[in-house]
């Protein structure tokens, strides 16, 4: 037994050798570093939402007829919408369902596909063919799609509209990380795990997962901006968060009708949107930079 | 001998998948539902008519007997009656289809007819300008929510430079006053069969919004997919070779190297074909397109579950069909494909 601990620093080392030489670049290209100083940012105020609104209670839907249609102003910088709430604090509060639940989503969806993707790629055979064929069934479809049949069929809402999200989504990392597993099952440290008898369930959780962090991670980054994507439009459908509750979706869906007079409403929570979004693209062009083996050959 | 091998098990496969997704569209419409039967009524459902119609809709029946009525049914072109329309669900598809055809064919001409160049440009002037232009464009694309995205070309081309309509698929005048004889139902090919010119501009306006915003993400995909696939193809030798020869550059970038790039471009093209299915459900919101979008979103929050599983299944059915078109079409491309 004393040879495990010994054995599993290989691929703990690689990983804080990594994660360093990640922060490294990412400081060194502006690009990827204004990203990430975006993202922390929308994510810190999505966290202190309550604090940094400057009318929170309307921003969770308290309405304020005298203010209706407020144009954009010093004391409301993006103005009121139909019924007077003013729309920065709408923004600020509609963070939580349009960007924390989405990154939630695609937490989820890794914690469940990835086990299934190690499993399926290192026992191979049988257990490879059942959980890699149902994989495809949910990748049959357009995730959207499905996601969008769920929704209706558990109910609209935000919490059935992440279930939903997370059922379509997490196929995706079961064919990466089995992928990985199976390239990974060859090295000289899992055959030797194999080789002293460690059990099959420590060297997955031990040895093959910690090294599929990497590739996980680039795929959840772009994932996060496609997931805020897919949650901001099941709630401009109408399938996601429902009113008064603000998210972004379902603000740019409301702002549609006066978009030729009043563009000024739905126009914001958008921008938020793709800000957010393009964010997370840059971001993860760099990391898939860094991580992509092409670029040792 | 070997590809037609490669053909029959790839259609096989996709029977399968198809199968299986049949058994989760049942699962998701008959089964989550508490009470489908309820949902078909309405909200003012007495007991007693659930249980009539549970009856009726075989709702009382085991479910995989119910799951082989409605394979039975669906092998004859029974989808089943939508509860919104009170029509046939394959009648409904069959009417609205091409407008979102329309919408979403020339969504993807617009798609490649960009993407592929900016994509082989991109490469071919990489780390230059050019470059930085064609790769912002594309991540702005692939960032962009399309249901913002048509809301900011309506206002900028509506609003304010009164240059394209607002939505829909033709002015409410010109039907009365130049109607179109429908042949295909694709309005502006029918418009140019008729030799209805008027018709025809006004259609095609009409189109440039719709089908931009539907383009924009298809844009950004293939732009990217492009790039990387060049790139990779200009690094090798017979590229070099053809340089030493002094073929000219224009030469070498668009017949040399994008042949061989031209498999990766084609499979993000079918992908992103599948995806724009989606995509199109936006753009007719947005854009009040009368097409199988507006009905799917319409069914999807009235919990028409006749008129979802249609929807589902035919978009699914779709998709599987397109995968392995591209499938093949790889193989045809690149016969090392189909060898391995």
């Amino acid at each position: 037994m004393t040879a495990i601990p010994a054995l599993s620093v290989e691929p703990e080392i690689q990983s804080t050798r990594t994660f360093r030489h990640v922060l490294s670049v990412i400081v060194r290209d502006p690009l990827a570093l204004a990203s990430t100083i975006v993202i922390v940012l929308f994510i810190l105020i999505a966290i202190f939402a309550y604090q940094v609104a400057p009318y929170p209670q309307e921003g969770i839907g308290r309405t304020n007829a005298p203010n209706t249609m407020l144009v954009p102003s010093a004391g409301h910088i993006l103005g009121a919408d139909r019924l007077g709430r003013d729309i920065l604090s709408r923004v600020i509060m509609g963070a939580r369902p349009a960007l924390i639940v989405p990154i939630g989503v695609v937490v989820f969806a890794v914690l469940i596909g990835a086990p299934l993707g190690a499993i399926a790629g290192y026992k191979g055979g049988r257990v490879d063919d059942v959980i890699m064929r149902i994989t495809d069934l949910f990748l049959a479809f357009p995730s959207l799609l499905l996601a969008m049949a769920i929704t209706s069929a558990l109910g609209r809402g935000l919490q059935n509209a992440a279930i939903a999200l997370i059922i379509s989504w997490w196929p995706w990392y079961t064919r990466l990380v089995r992928g990985v597993t199976i390239s990974l099952r060859e090295r000289y440290f899992v055959e030797a795990a194999q080789a002293i008898g460690v059990r099959d369930s420590v060297i997955i959780l031990r040895h093959i997962l910690p090294n599929t962090i990497s590739p996980i991670l680039v795929q959840a980054t772009v994932d996060f901006g496609t997931v805020i994507l897919a949650m901001g439009g099941l709630a401009f459908l109408g399938l996601g968060t429902q009113p008064p509750a603000p998210d972004w979706g379902l603000m740019v869906s409301e702002g549609r009708e006066y978009i030729l007079n009043q563009w000024w409403v739905s126009t914001s929570a958008g921008l938020a949107i793709f800000i957010v979004v393009l964010a997370f693209n840059l971001l993860g062009d760099t990391l898939r930079d860094i991580f992509d083996p092409r670029q040792y050959r | 001998m070997r590809r037609l091998e490669f053909i029959l098990r790839r259609l096989l496969s996709s029977i399968f998948v198809l199968i299986g997704v049949s058994i989760i569209i049942f699962f998701l419409a008959r089964v989550i539902p508490s009470n489908a039967a309820a949902l078909y009524i309405g909200p003012k459902a007495r007991p007693e008519d659930i249980a009539r119609v549970s009856k009726q809709l075989g709702l009382d029946r085991p479910l995989p007997v119910q799951y082989a009525i409605y394979m039975r049914d669906l092998l004859h072109g029974d989808l089943g009656t939508s509860i919104g329309t009170k029509r046939p669900v394959l009648t409904e598809i069959i009417d609205r289809a091409p407008a979102t055809l329309e919408l979403l064919f020339t969504g993807m001409f617009l798609a490649a007819l960009i993407g592929v160049p900016l994509g082989v440009l991109s490469a071919r002037w990489q780390g230059k300008p050019l470059d930085v232009a064609a790769r912002t464009i594309s991540i702005f694309g692939v960032s962009m929510p399309a249901f913002y995205l048509g809301l900011l070309l309506q206002i900028l081309f509506f609003r304010n430079l009164h240059w394209l309509p607002l939505a829909g698929r033709m002015s409410t005048a010109l039907r009365f006053t130049n109607p179109i004889e429908p042949i295909t139902n694709f309005l502006v090919l029918d418009a140019l069969l008729t030799r209805n010119w008027v018709a025809l501009k006004d259609t095609a306006l009409h189109l440039v919004l719709p089908a931009l915003t539907l383009a924009a993400y298809p844009i950004g995909l293939i732009a990217r997919m492009t790039r990387a696939a060049m790139l990779e193809v200009l690094e090798q030798d017979y590229i070099r070779t053809a340089r030493a020869y002094g073929i000219k550059d224009f030469i070498i970038t668009y017949l040399y190297a994008l042949k061989n790039a031209i498999s990766p471009t084609l499979t993000v093209i079918g992908l992103t074909v599948a995806f724009a299915l989606t995509g199109t459900f936006f753009v007719e919101i947005i854009f009040t397109w009368p097409g199988l979008g507006l009905f799917t979103v319409r069914s999807l929050l009235n919990v028409d579950y006749p008129a979802i599983m249609g929807m589902t299944l035919f978009a699914a059915t779709a998709y599987v069909l397109i995968n392995s078109i591209v499938d093949l079409l790889q193989a045809w491309v690149d016969p090392r494909i189909s060898l391995k």
